[in-house]
C-alpha cells in the first residue's frame, strides 16, 4: 500500500476534511458579519458545505488505498463509505432543523457550524490509522457532542444532559488514553498497521496486552453506547435537543463502529486467507465482544419495554441496535463486516426516520410522551403510517429494509458455524422482545382513542419523512446496488482486503 | 537508581487515584480534577516508555497532544458546569438528576 509522507501532497487526499473545516470557519465568520436572516444563511451554507464535501469525497474513489500524512490517516473505500454516510446523516439533520423551534434564533449560526464540526470529527475518525489520530478525532466528535447536547442551555434537562455526557465521555476517553499508553509501551508503535508485527516480534505478555485492549475498548464502547458503557445514552438522548439526539444515535455511533473495525481488524488481527482473520497473539477479543454484544441488546431491549418517553425509548432501542451490529464484528470474516456495514445503512434510514417523526410531531403535539400519541392516526395520517413503517423495520419484519439487514447479520453468524449459534439465538429472542415495545407505539397511534382535532405537520418535514420512508421500504425489496456498494467499501487497506 | 518500573507504579497510582476521585466526589469540578489525573497518568506512561524503552519522540509527542486535549476538554466542561449551576443552583452531581428511568 502506497504511503504518502509529504504533508502537502497528502492534503490533496484529505479534501473532504478541508472542505468541512473551511465551511465550519466560514459559517462562524458569516454569522458575525451579517446581521439579517442569519439562521437561514447558516443553514444554506451548511447544506452547500455538505454537498461540496460529498462531491470531493466521490472524486477520491479513483485514488484507491493510501496512507496519508506519514501513516496518520488512511484513505480507502472503507473510509469513504463512512464519510458519505456521515455527510448524508448530517444533511438530514440540517434540513429538518429550520422548521423546528429547538434552537434559539440568536445561536443558529453556531448550531450549524457545530454540525459541520462533528461531521469533520467523524470523517477523521473513519480515516484514523494511528492512535494519536484516533484520540484527537474521537475527542473532536465528543467535545462537539457535549456542546450540541447542551445547546438549549436555558432548559435544565439540556444542561444536565451535557454535564452527564461530558463526565461519562471524559472518563471513557481518559481510560482509553491510558490503555493506549500501555499499548504503546508493549508494542513501541502508535500506528495500527505496524502493530501486528510489533506484537509478534516483541513476544508481549498476553495478559498485559489484554488489559491494554480492554481499556481501549472502554473508549470505543462508550462511543457506540454498548453495555456497560451505555449509562449516559438515555439521559443524554432525552435531554438533548431532538435533532441532536437523532444525529447522536446515528453519526457518532457509526463513527465508533468505523474506528472499532479498523482498530481491531488492523492492529489486533492477522489475515488468515482471503476475508478471514485470526486474533493476534491468541487474545480472545472476539469472545469478549460477543458477550458485550449479547448483553447490550438484552439490556437495551428489556429496559426499553418500560419507557414512556419516546426519545428515551428510542435511546434504548439504539443501544439494542448497537448490540445487533456488534454480532457481525466477532466473526473475524468479511461476511460479518459486510453485514455490519449494510445494517448501518439500513439503520440510518429507519432510525433517522423514527426520530424525524418525533421531531415533526413535537411542534404541533407539544409532547414527546407516548401517552400523547394515542389516536394519532386519525389526527394526522401520513406521519403515523410512516412511524409504523420505521418501527416495524427496526423490529426486522419483512418486506422492510430492517429485515434484510438483520437477515445478513444472522446469516453470517449461522454460516460461521456452531461456535456463534448461541449469539444468533440471543439475537432472535431480542428481536421478539423488541417487537413488543415497538408495537406498543403503533397500537397507541392506531387502536387507542385520543383527543380529536387535526394536526398539521410542516411540509418540509413531510417531504423529509417521505425521503427516508422510500428507501426503508425499497431496500427491503431491491437492495442489490447498496449490496454492491457495501461490498466494494470493504476493501480496507492492505491486510484488510476482502 | 530510578527506572521504568518506578514511573509505571507512580502512573498506576495516579490512575487509581483519579478513578477514585471520579467515583467518590459529588462536586462537578472535583470530578474534572479526577479526569485530569487519569489523563496525566497516561502521559507519564507515554513519556516513561519513550525515554526508557523505545526512544524516539512518538511517546513525547503523544503526551503533548493529550495535554492539549485535556485543556480543550476542561474548557468545555467548565462552561457546561456553569450552565448547570445557572439551572440547578448547584454543581453537586447528585442533585442534577431530573432525567431518570
Amino acid at each position: 500500500m502506497p504511503v504518502i509522507t509529504d504533508n502537502i501532497a497528502s492534503l490533496g487526499y484529505a479534501t473532504p476534511e478541508l472542505v468541512l473545516a473551511g465551511f465550519f470557519l466560514f459559517i462562524l465568520l458569516a454569522d458575525l458579519v451579517f446581521t439579517r436572516n442569519r439562521g437561514q444563511m447558516a443553514c444554506t451554507l451548511a447544506i452547500l458545505g455538505l454537498a461540496m464535501t460529498l462531491l470531493v469525497t466521490l472524486r477520491l474513489y479513483p485514488a484507491g488505498e493510501r496512507l496519508l500524512f506519514a501513516k496518520m490517516m488512511a484513505i480507502d473505500p472503507f473510509a469513504l463509505f463512512f464519510k458519505i454516510f456521515f455527510v448524508g446523516s448530517t444533511a438530514v439533520i440540517v434540513l429538518l432543523s429550520p422548521a423546528t423551534a429547538y434552537i434559539p434564533r440568536t445561536r443558529q449560526g453556531e448550531y450549524y457550524a457545530f454540525l459541520l464540526a462533528i461531521t469533520l470529527g467523524m470523517s477523521l475518525l473513519a480515516s484514523a490509522a494511528d492512535l494519536v489520530m484516533i484520540v484527537l478525532a474521537l475527542e473532536m466528535v465528543s467535545v462537539t457532542s457535549y456542546l450540541l447536547a447542551g445547546f438549549m442551555k436555558e432548559q435544565a434537562a439540556s444542561a444536565e444532559a451535557a454535564l452527564k455526557y461530558a463526565i461519562y465521555g471524559a472518563v471513557a476517553t481518559g481510560t482509553m488514553v491510558y490503555g493506549m499508553s500501555l499499548l504503546y509501551g508493549i508494542t513501541g508503535t502508535t500506528n495500527l498497521y505496524e502493530m501486528p508485527q510489533a506484537i509478534a516480534r516483541g513476544g508481549a505478555a498476553p495478559l498485559a496486552l489484554f488489559v491494554a485492549v480492554l481499556l481501549v475498548l472502554v473508549g470505543f464502547g462508550y462511543k457506540i453506547a454498548a453495555v456497560p458503557f451505555h449509562m449516559w445514552a438515555p439521559d443524554v438522548y432525552e435531554g438533548a435537543p431532538t435533532p441532536v439526539t437523532a444525529l447522536l444515535s446515528v453519526g457518532p455511533k457509526a463513527a465508533g463502529f468505523a474506528v472499532l473495525i479498523r482498530f481491531f481488524y488492523a492492529a489486533l488481527a492477522v489475515p488468515a486467507g482471503p476475508g478471514r482473520w485470526n486474533p493476534v497473539a491468541d487474545i480472545d477479543w472476539p469472545l469478549l465482544v460477543a458477550v458485550i454484544s449479547a448483553v447490550t441488546m438484552t439490556v437495551g431491549n428489556l429496559i426499553a419495554i418500560n419507557q414512556s418517553n419516546l426519545k428515551r425509548l428510542l435511546a434504548y432501542s439504539a443501544i439494542a441496535h448497537a448490540g445487533y451490529i456488534l454480532m457481525g464484528f466477532v466473526l473475524l470474516n468479511g461476511q460479518g463486516l459486510y453485514a455490519m456495514l449494510f445494517y448501518l445503512i439500513v439503520y440510518a434510514f429507519m432510525n433517522l426516520g423514527a426520530f424525524l417523526v418525533v421531531i415533526a410531531l413535537a411542534g404541533p403535539l407539544r409532547s414527546e410522551e407516548l401517552k400523547d400519541y394515542a389516536g394519532l392516526a386519525s389526527r394526522t395520517a401520513f406521519p403515523a403510517v410512516a412511524m409504523a413503517v420505521f418501527l416495524f423495520s427496526l423490529t426486522g419484519i419483512p418486506p422492510l429494509a430492517g429485515f434484510v439487514g438483520k437477515f445478513y447479520l444472522f446469516a453470517a453468524l449461522i454460516e460461521a458455524g456452531r461456535a456463534w449459534l448461541w449469539l444468533a439465538v440471543v439475537g432472535v429472542l431480542n428481536s421478539v422482545i423488541s417487537l413488543y415495545y415497538y408495537a406498543r407505539i403503533v397500537k397507541a397511534m392506531f387502536l387507542e382513542k385520543g383527543p380529536s382535532g387535526r394536526l398539521t405537520v410542516a411540509s418540509a418535514h413531510q417531504v423529509l419523512i417521505a425521503a427516508l420512508l422510500i428507501p426503508t421500504v425499497l431496500l427491503g425489496i431491491y437492495w442489490a446496488p447498496v449490496a454492491r456498494f457495501t461490498d466494494y467499501s470493504l476493501r480496507l487497506l492492505g491486510p484488510l482486503a476482502r | 537508581m530510578i527506572g521504568l518500573h518506578h514511573y509505571l507504579v507512580v502512573s498506576a497510582v495516579l490512575f487509581a487515584l483519579g478513578m477514585f476521585a471520579i467515583i467518590t466526589r459529588k462536586n462537578g469540578v472535583a470530578i474534572l480534577m479526577g479526569i485530569e489525573l487519569v489523563l496525566n497518568a497516561a502521559n507519564l506512561n507515554f513519556v516513561a516508555f519513550s525515554r526508557y524503552v523505545w526512544g524516539g519522540l512518538t511517546g513525547q509527542v503523544f503526551a503533548i497532544f493529550v495535554i492539549m486535549l485535556a485543556a480543550a476538554e476542561a474548557a468545555v466542561m467548565l462552561a457546561i458546569v456553569i450552565a448547570v449551576y445557572d439551572r440547578f443552583q448547584s454543581i453537586d452531581v447528585d442533585r442534577v438528576d431530573s432525567l431518570k428511568g
